[in-house]
C-alpha cells in the first residue's frame, strides 16, 4: 500500500503523467502559448482529476465490471461540464481562449487513466490525493512549457512585458514558432530528455 | 446482489445518469443569468472594438451608452419598431447567395453612434462563409454611409496563422478610410490578391490580401458583396441617406 505522501508527490517528477506516461499531450500542445490560460487549464484538470478519482473510488465496489469505463466517463464528463459552466460564468475571456480544450478534458487520458488504474482499487481519500498529484504533475509540465513559449514567443510572462520587443522599439525579436503548437513538441521532448537523464530508471528498455 | 447481474448494471447506470444529469442541469440553470450577461458584454465590447471606439480603461456599459440599437427591415430598407421585428427567415436563391449563408433574417439589428445629436457611424452585422467556417463580424460606416470606419470579425474558425490572420490588427487597420460604393453608387469594395497599387484608380476600394489566406479573403469579399448589396443593407443605406438628415 502506498502512502499518501507518495501518492501525492510521485506524479510530480518520478511518475509524471506527461513526461513518463506520455499522457495528455494534446492539450499540452494546444493551451501552452500563454501562462494565463495554462493556470486556468491546470486548475481545471487538477480539479476534474481529483474529484473524478474521488467519485469513482466512492462507488468502486458498486460499479459492474462490464460498464465501468462508461461509468467513469459519465462521471468525468459531468465534472468537466460543470467546470466549463463555471468558467463561462466567472472567467469568460479565458474560457473563450481555451475554447474547446476545456470540453476536451473529458478525453484527456490522464483523467480516465487515473480513474481506471488507481481509483478503482484504492479508497476515496487516497484516490483524491492521487488525482491532485497527477493534476499537479500535468500542471508542472504545462507551466514549464508555457514559461518558455510565452517568454520567447511573446517576450512576456503572465502578459507582463519582460523582453522589450523590436516592434515596440526594444531589442528582442520574438520567435514566432514558439507561439505555434509544434514548439511544445520540442519543449516537451527536451523536458523528457532532461528528466530521463536525471532519472535513468525512467528510460524504457529496448526490444 | 452480484455486481455483474443485469439488474445491478441497469440500476447503477440509471442512478448514475440521474445524479449526473441533475448536477449538470443545476450548474447550467444556476449560472445561466451570469453567462448571458457575459455574452452581452462581450458582444458590446466587440462592437465597440470594431467601430474603433473601445477604451479599456472604461467599462463596456458606460461606453456603449453612446450606441443605440435599432431594427431594420431589409426588404423595405427602413427602420422598424423592435416589437414589429419578428423572426422571419428568407431563403436566398442560389445564384444570389455570394455569402454562402442560404437564408437570412428579414430584420437585422444595427447600431447607430451619435455624438451631440450628430450621426457618426452605423455599425452593421455581416456574416458569411470563409474557407472552413462561417465568419461573424461587423462593418462600421461613417456619416457618408460609404466610408469604412472599422471592420472586423468576432467569431470564425479559420486556420490560425493563415486565414485566422483576418484578426490581425495590422490588416484590420487597412480598412478605415476605404469606400464601399463609388460615385455612381456601385458596390466596389474588395479584398484583392497581393498588395494594392497605391497609384491605381481603385486604391480607395481595394484592400491588400493576406498571403496564405486567399480563400478566406475571397469569403470576406463575397460576404461584404452580399450584405452591402441589393439584398443586404444597400436599400436601407439609401433610405437613410435620403431621409435621416445624413449627408452623402
Amino acid at each position: 500500500m502506498s502512502t499518501a505522501r507518495d501518492v501525492l508527490f510521485d506524479p510530480l517528477i518520478h511518475k509524471n503523467p506527461i513526461a513518463l506516461q506520455i499522457l495528455g499531450i494534446c492539450s499540452a500542445l494546444a493551451v501552452t502559448s500563454k501562462l494565463e490560460t495554462v493556470t486556468v487549464m491546470a486548475l481545471s484538470v487538477t480539479l476534474v482529476t481529483a474529484f473524478s478519482s474521488f467519485s469513482v473510488s466512492l462507488i468502486r465496489r458498486q460499479i459492474p465490471g462490464s460498464i465501468r469505463i462508461i461509468v467513469q466517463m459519465t462521471i468525468i464528463a459531468t465534472l468537466v461540464i460543470i467546470v466549463d459552466q463555471f468558467l463561462k460564468a466567472y472567467a469568460f475571456s479565458i474560457s473563450k481562449q481555451l475554447s474547446v480544450f476545456v470540453g476536451l478534458i473529458i478525453t484527456n487520458c490522464i483523467v480516465l487513466g487515473r480513474a481506471e488504474a488507481f481509483a478503482m482499487k484504492n479508497p476515496p481519500g487516497l484516490s483524491f490525493l492521487d488525482g491532485v498529484g497527477n493534476g499537479l504533475g500535468y500542471s508542472l509540465v504545462l507551466f514549464v512549457v508555457a514559461f518558455f513559449r510565452e517568454l520567447f514567443g511573446a517576450g512576456s510572462l503572465f502578459n507582463q512585458k519582460i523582453l522589450p520587443l523590436v516592434s515596440d522599439g526594444g531589442w528582442y525579436l520574438p520567435n514566432g514558432l514558439m507561439l505555434l503548437p509544434p514548439s511544445a513538441f520540442f519543449l516537451i521532448g527536451l523536458i523528457i530528455w532532461a528528466v530521463r537523464t536525471w532519472k535513468p530508471e525512467q528510460v524504457e528498455k529496448e526490444g | 446482489m452480484p455486481r455483474d447481474s443485469k439488474v445491478k448494471m441497469l440500476g447503477v447506470a440509471f442512478v448514475l445518469c440521474l445524479v449526473c444529469s441533475i448536477l449538470v442541469s443545476a450548474a447550467a440553470v444556476g449560472l445561466k443569468a451570469r453567462q448571458e450577461r457575459n455574452k452581452e458584454t462581450e458582444k458590446r465590447r466587440n462592437i465597440l472594438q470594431i467601430a474603433r471606439m473601445y477604451d479599456p480603461s472604461k467599462t463596456v456599459d458606460e461606453q456603449f451608452s453612446r450606441v443605440r440599437s435599432r431594427m431594420v427591415d431589409l426588404e423595405k430598407g427602413q427602420f422598424v419598431d423592435s416589437a414589429a421585428a419578428v423572426k422571419e427567415l428568407h431563403a436566398i436563391p442560389a445564384g444570389e447567395d455570394s455569402a454562402g449563408i442560404r437564408s437570412r433574417p428579414r430584420f437585422m439589428e444595427v447600431y447607430l453612434v451619435e455624438e451631440q445629436g450628430r450621426f457618426m457611424q452605423v455599425i452593421l452585422p455581416v456574416y458569411g462563409k470563409g474557407l472552413w467556417s462561417t465568419m461573424y463580424g461587423f462593418i462600421a460606416l461613417g456619416p457618408d454611409l460609404s466610408t469604412v470606419t472599422g471592420f472586423g470579425f468576432y467569431q470564425h474558425g479559420e486556420t490560425p496563422g493563415l486565414g485566422g490572420e483576418i484578426d490581425n490588427p495590422n490588416w484590420l487597420a487597412k480598412w478605415p478610410g476605404k469606400l464601399v460604393y463609388d460615385q455612381s453608387g456601385k458596390l466596389r469594395i474588395e479584398v484583392i490578391k497581393g498588395t494594392v497599387d497605391t497609384a491605381g484608380p481603385d486604391v480607395r476600394h481595394k484592400i491588400d490580401g493576406i498571403s496564405g489566406a486567399t480563400l478566406t479573403a475571397r469569403g470576406v469579399s463575397n460576404l461584404l458583396a452580399y450584405w452591402l448589396g441589393e439584398n443586404g443593407y444597400k436599400n436601407f443605406l439609401q433610405t437613410m441617406r435620403k431621409t435621416g438628415g445624413v449627408q452623402p
